[in-house]
């Protein structure tokens, strides 16, 4: 297997706010290679965008970065000065984000806002760039480019900005696309057509995808390797194909059997009962231990993510055959 | 645009109306100027002769209603006391005025924009916390007492500035201005920094409200996930957008700031419309007072209509709106 480009390790985010700290982001690891995409998953407030922005080195104020590694090709991130974490983003990892209403900046053009993003990184006449900016238009399914150039965002439609995001994340045919839930904004049609380009993008450019996301449909046809996240967390990942057909942690059961399309009609839809705990007052043990039906009194203190059947889960009592399901919890406990 | 601008001077007119016929009850109530302007030694004989001279016998609709017909052909009435048409008397002055407001503005704005973005953008740090401290001080203090002070340091203490008058003026297209000259800038300078006090105020905290808010915006780490440098991110990004807000307050501030003239004027001897008018007010020269109040609201809304269209080519999203309706 190829050397993956972008590799996480024990990524820990952290947001010291006035009322305490959030733990968004707890011990996340994951490696994607060229031309593969990954899907990460968890519901809303897990930590998903956060994995996102930490990757960028965009995490505001009161957010910082407390612990892992971010390595692009080998090199360490978070080793880098300011000035060279700028050079990369947007050049070699480039981000689209969640909603695509806030992203463009209202008071300025189409073409200033794409001119700016290519020559942040190469000197180029504003000619030439804005002949680029024209041409990106183009690849990504916009017509009459030259007058959308000279318009203002709110004179373009929401999957027409989105096109836009998409068009100026791959101006510089990065290495790396992380895409925030860049379809959710968008209505059912627009998410497919926004889907199938990307898939088609990325791999014509051989980058590497990072596609997050809450919806599990949209993972099983897109990504070859899915994390599901919990509470700031990684509580499953694996290949698509192991993760979403065997399902071994509860949650991940529920999310999928949650997910509309693979329930029969009629009958109502099965949902995870309760809520995600607070990031900020955390139990000790499994965070999802309020919520799960197989939860025992050794759920009190924390499951290690340990791997079991050609994939990584974080659970004493995984959905296993019951002949597995004893040496399962018995390694559980024995992993550090 | 056309139909929009017609619009709001139809509107003024009415306006204007209205607040002539106020202004005019407001001052007949404030007092008698007959028991000024003449000598206390003046026979009845006299007195009447020139209450009839000055129409002032006649009921208050009568008056208002000849100062009506003589204002149609710009006409606002003669100064008693100076015994020339009001509305001279004015605009002799108002150049004096105008050029104070406009420094003012400047200073408002060229120094409260970087201040009130350096204090958004590091809002935790000292420095930050200083220029807001600052700028409540601004606010709180008292126009005519700053100005006692910037008199009492700079001008008597250090003897650096002159401590009234206007200096000597050169002529800009037919416009007697101050700022031509080294000596005229030097008289320019503290009356306009007082007049700014506020303003500059106002300038920051709207600046650092705005910038502090553009900085949480989804654009801005957009901008930032481009790779573009912090300065094009601040200096285009989000100064873009905070230039909206602060634009159109400082236009429609303006004003006001003509209005605020009058204490200004008065602390430091600067011979514009204020001052003409705390003058009149003491000597109850009502044609004066009425055509001072009157060219001040015309004033407020000429620059009410001229903050609208800039405002309208500072923001996309109203030239749109506009455009549609
Ligand atoms: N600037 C911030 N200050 C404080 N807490 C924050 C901040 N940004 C995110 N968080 C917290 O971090 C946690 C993770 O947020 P994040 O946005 O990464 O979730 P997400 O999985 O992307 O959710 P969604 O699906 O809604 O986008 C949440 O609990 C959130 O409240
Ligand atoms: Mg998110």
């Amino acid at each position: 297997m190829a050397a993956p480009v972008l590799s996480i390790e024990n990524l820990r985010t952290r947001f010291f706010t006035k009322r305490g700290v959030v733990r968004a982001v707890d011990g996340v690891s994951f490696a994607v290679t060229r031309g593969q995409v990954l899907g990460i998953v968890g519901e809303s407030g897990s930590g998903k965008s956060t994995v996102g922005f930490s990757i960028m080195g965009l995490i505001d104020p009161p957010g910082r970065i407390v612990g892992g590694a971010i390595r692009l090709d080998g090199r360490d991130l978070r080793q880098l000065t300011p000035a060279e974490w700028r050079r990369v983003r947007g050049r070699r990892i480039a981000m689209i984000f969640q909603d695509p209403m806030m992203t463009l900046n209202p008071v300025l053009r189409i073409d200033t806002q794409m001119i700016e993003a290519i020559t942040a990184h190469e000197r180029v006449p504003r000619a030439t760039a804005r002949d680029r900016a024209r041409e990106a238009l183009g690849r990504v399914g916009i017509g009459a480019p030259d007058e959308r150039l000279a318009a203002y965002p709110h004179e373009l439609s929401g999957g027409m900005r989105q096109r836009v995001a998409i068009a100026i994340a791959l101006l510089h045919r990065p290495e790396v696309i992380i895409a925030d839930e860049p379809t959710t904004a968008l209505d059912v049609t627009l998410q497919g057509q926004i889907l199938a380009e990307m898939q088609t993008l990325a791999r014509d450019s051989g980058a590497a995808l990072v596609w997050i996301t809450h919806d599990l449909s949209v993972v099983a046809v897109l990504a070859n390797d899915v994390c599901v996240m919990y509470a700031g967390k990684v509580v499953e990942q694996g290949t698509v194909d192991n993760v979403l057909d065997r399902p071994l942690h509860p949650y991940t059961r529920g999310l999928i059997a949650s997910v509309p399309s693979r329930h029969p009609p009629g009958r109502p839809l099965p949902q995870i009962p309760g809520m995600m705990p607070s990031l900020m007052q955390l139990p000790l043990g499994c965070a999802f231990r309020d919520r799960c039906t197989r939860a025992s009194d050794t759920c009190r203190s924390d499951p290690p993510l340990y791997s079991l059947d050609e994939r990584r889960v974080r659970c004493f009592h995984p959905h296993v055959e019951e002949d597995e399901a004893a040496s399962a919890s018995e390694r559980a406990e024995e992993a550090p | 645009m056309l139909l929009f601008v017609l619009r709001r001077l139809l509107q003024s007119i009415v306006v204007l109306l209205a607040v002539s016929g106020l202004v005019f009850a407001g001052v007949y109530a404030i007092g008698n100027p007959v028991d000024i302007l003449i000598s206390p030694q003046a026979d009845q004989a006299e007195i009447a002769r020139t209450v009839a001279a000055l129409k002032l016998d006649r009921p208050l609709w009568e008056q208002y209603l000849a100062f009506l017909q003589h204002a149609a052909t710009g006409d606002l009435g003669r100064s008693f006391v100076f015994d020339a048409p009001a509305i001279g008397l004015i605009l002799e002055r108002l150049p004096a005025t105008l050029e104070l407001a406009a420094s003012a503005t400047l200073i408002a704005v060229g120094l409260g924009i970087p201040l009130g973005l350096w204090a958004g953008i590091r809002s935790g740090s000292l420095a930050g916390k200083a220029i807001l401290a600052g700028s409540i001080l601004g606010f709180s203090l008292p126009t005519f007492w700053a100005g006692l002070m910037l008199i009492l340091v700079f001008s008597v203490e250090l003897g650096w500035l002159p401590a009234g008058g206007r200096g000597p003026t050169q002529s800009l297209f037919g416009v007697p201005v101050s700022f031509l000259s080294w000596d005229g800038l030097a008289h320019l300078v503290l009356p306009a920094l007082n007049l700014a006090l506020f303003k500059l105020a106002l300038v920051i905290r709207l600046t650092r409200a705005g910038a502090r808010e553009a900085l949480t915006q989804d654009y801005v780490k957009f901008a930032r996930a481009k790779g573009l440098s912090e300065a094009r991110v601040i200096g285009v990004h989000v100064l873009k957008n905070i230039l909206i807000p602060v634009v159109t307050v400082v236009g429609l501030e303006f004003g006001s700031l003509v209005a605020f003239a009058v204490v200004t004027e008065t602390i430091f001897a600067w011979p514009g419309t204020g001052k003409l008018l705390i003058d009149s007010i003491g000597v109850l020269d009502r044609p004066v007072i009425v055509a001072y109040l009157l060219v001040a609201v015309t004033l407020f809304i000429l620059i009410n209509l001229l903050v609208d269209v800039l405002y309208s080519i500072l923001d996309p999203r109203v030239r749109m709106a506009q455009a549609g309706g």
